[in-house]
């Protein structure tokens, strides 16, 4: 094989995949580890702009903005993973059922997602948070008992086409029972996509977190969390004072966007058909 | 034949769904630490007591949750929703009241996002590898991980506080009467909240004609159109709008649930009152009545977008017509 010294896509693929596994480490072990004093109060620096002492400026009691988004992320990154785990767990499991004994378990499946799908995903998640009586814990159930239903759907037509392959109709035959068969020959199969499916989900369970935070139904107002930031940069920016938003929220977009390459060329690298472009 | 079955089964599918909506939404809202009376009547309130037992009395409070829903469900369906504790008025005069502003908002969003991320696909997939190509992709990428709040705060710092060319928030200029206030008030008050929430939809519409288009530009009919010497414009015009504006339409209105959301952040961005600031206002004032009345509500809006794409589908795409025909 000649060697053209361009990279491939693959490693190119590899490459986007560490740098934004790289990002999204550094800011969650950067942000757990952050002592409070680094984002602590200091009136006499407050609303500065960005500049050397403060690369993302101070806000209007001089906490540092690059610390207190940095914290603020590293939360979001944290509840995300619960939230995924959560719902990406129950997905699994409805997609499964839903395909395997097919009849009212499948319908009953697919009303729920439908109904789930029926409400504008903001009111839900406001609906739940109200329950659970705001508060972290009540976006946390928030965001991770709302984000099942299109992973569901994905997993359900996935485990659909395989359900009628000769392998698993084999397996029936040899005395196999649907569980057992379910568990040993369809969700191998079915976990590629799934496992694309849960990393898709986080960008947006970031997103929801930052949105309903930002309403004001989320972390309470002293937390250092992005939608927080945000919602109190609203106060200044007709002011002038634009880096209190652009900044945490250009982070917020670094780490949704980054979530997403990751998908993506996981999905593009796993898909035999365009794995060796 | 086959069209009224198909009507009534989706209709009865909505209808069961409208009803596990408003179940799961009264639940939700049981199953809230709150107290139901003061769910109804808010913390502050100076009612007597008598005024107090008639309002339990009315909506059954005192009674097991089953019943107190049969009593709730009663009422809506009456076209009584009870009263609103943020704004101290019926909640279905505050519903249409807010979606007065929202609706115009939504559509205009809605629009502009259609159109302009329609030609922009079409656009893009015509000079696939272009740098305009590349340019609108990643632009579209972007805005689609864009949080809609924050694209609303950076607009709302460039326009209306660096550059001066609109307004900061609100429906209407501050201090003018109800009445003084007009069209041109109004639409110059809705562009960038509206241009905010159109952001929202662009990427997603955009990115789905572009791949659309490309998987037809690929066909062996657009081959043979070539062969046969139609230029570039004339295989858009005859195959490619054909081709990729049904699926586009559907898309579009299957967004409704997205808008709806959207409105909200938007809407609390530039303090615009509309429904979505009114949902804000209900959930954080622990505002049931409202909170249940605007659940319910945007489950019909959503239902109806989601209607309109079966129905445009079914009438509008020969092949399923044929099918159903048949």
């Amino acid at each position: 094989m000649k060697k053209t010294g361009k990279i491939n896509t693959r490693t190119k693929t590899l490459i986007y995949i560490a740098a934004a596994v790289l990002y999204l480490s550094v800011i969650f072990i950067w942000g757990i580890s952050m002592p409070k004093e680094a984002y602590g109060i200091e009136y006499s620096e407050k609303l500065l702009p960005p500049g050397w002492g403060h690369i993302f400026g101070t806000d209007d009691m001089g906490r540092d903005m690059l610390f207190r988004s940095v914290k603020g992320l590293s939360t979001s990154l944290i509840i995300a993973v619960l939230a995924a785990g959560i719902s990406s767990a129950a997905a699994l499991a409805a997609g499964v059922a839903a395909a395997v004994f097919g009849g009212r378990i499948d319908s009953f499946v697919n009303w729920c997602v439908d109904l789930c799908m029926g409400i504008p995903h903001l009111i839900l998640l406001i609906l739940i948070s109200f329950m659970m009586g705001r508060g972290v814990k009540g976006v946390t159930a928030a965001v991770a008992l709302t984000h099942w239903p299109e992973l569901t759907r994905i997993v359900r037509s996935e485990v659909l086409q395989i359900r009628n392959s000769q392998y698993v109709k084999a397996a029936y035959k040899m005395g196999r029972s649907r569980l057992q068969a379910a568990w040993e020959h369809i969700v191998p199969h079915v976990l590629p996509v799934y496992l694309v499916g849960v990393i898709l989900l986080f960008p947006h369970a970031i997103m929801h977190e930052a949105a309903i935070t930002f309403l004001g139904f989320g972390l309470p107002a002293e937390e250092p969390a992005i939608g927080v930031i945000l919602s109190e940069s609203m106060k200044y920016i007709s002011t002038g004072k634009w880096w209190l938003a652009f900044f945490p929220g250009f982070m917020l977009l670094a780490a949704v966007m980054l979530f997403d390459v990751i998908g993506e060329s996981l999905k593009r690298l796993l898909n035999p058909g365009s794995g060796n472009e | 034949m086959t069209y009224v079955r198909y009507l009534g089964r989706t209709v009865f599918r909505m209808l069961s769904l409208l009803i596990a909506v408003s179940v799961l939404s009264f639940v939700l809202m049981e199953a809230a630490p709150i107290d139901p009376m003061t769910a109804y009547i808010g913390t502050d309130s100076a009612l007597s007591e008598e005024a107090k037992e008639e309002i339990a009395e009315h909506w059954s409070l005192k009674d097991p949750p089953v019943r107190r829903f049969a009593a709730w469900a009663e009422n809506f369906l009456q076209g009584d929703w009870g009263d609103s504790i943020t704004f101290k008025r019926p909640v279905k005069t505050v519903i249409l009241e807010r979606f007065r502003y929202s609706v115009w908002l939504m559509l205009a969003a809605w629009t502009l996002s259609g159109i302009l991320g329609y030609v922009l696909g079409l656009a893009a997939a015509v000079r696939r590898g272009s740098l305009g190509d590349r340019i609108i992709k990643t632009l579209c990428l972007v805005l689609q991980s864009a949080p809609t709040f924050w694209i609303g705060l950076l607009i709302l710092s460039l326009f209306a506080v660096k550059l001066r060319w609109f307004p900061i928030g609100l429906a209407a200029p501050m201090g003018k009467l109800a009445d003084e206030i007009t069209l041109a008030d109004r639409i110059y008050h809705m562009i960038l909240p509206a241009l905010t929430l159109s952001v929202l939809g662009i990427g997603k519409i955009t990115l789905y004609t572009r791949q659309k288009m490309l998987e037809i530009m690929e066909s062996d009919f657009i081959l043979f159109a070539r062969a046969r010497g139609e230029s570039m414009a004339q295989i858009v015009l005859r195959h490619g709008i054909r081709n990729t504006l049904m699926p586009a339409i559907t898309l579009q209105f299957a967004s409704f649930s997205e808008l709806f959301g959207g409105a909200a952040l938007a809407e609390s961005v530039f303090s615009y009152p509309g429904i979505g600031s009114a949902l804000t206002a209900a959930g954080l004032n622990a505002d049931v009545p409202l909170l249940l009345g605007i659940a319910v509500f945007s489950a019909v809006f959503v239902f109806a977008g989601n209607l309109a794409a079966n129905l445009l589908y079914m009438i509008l795409d020969p092949r399923i017509r044929e099918a159903s025909a048949r």
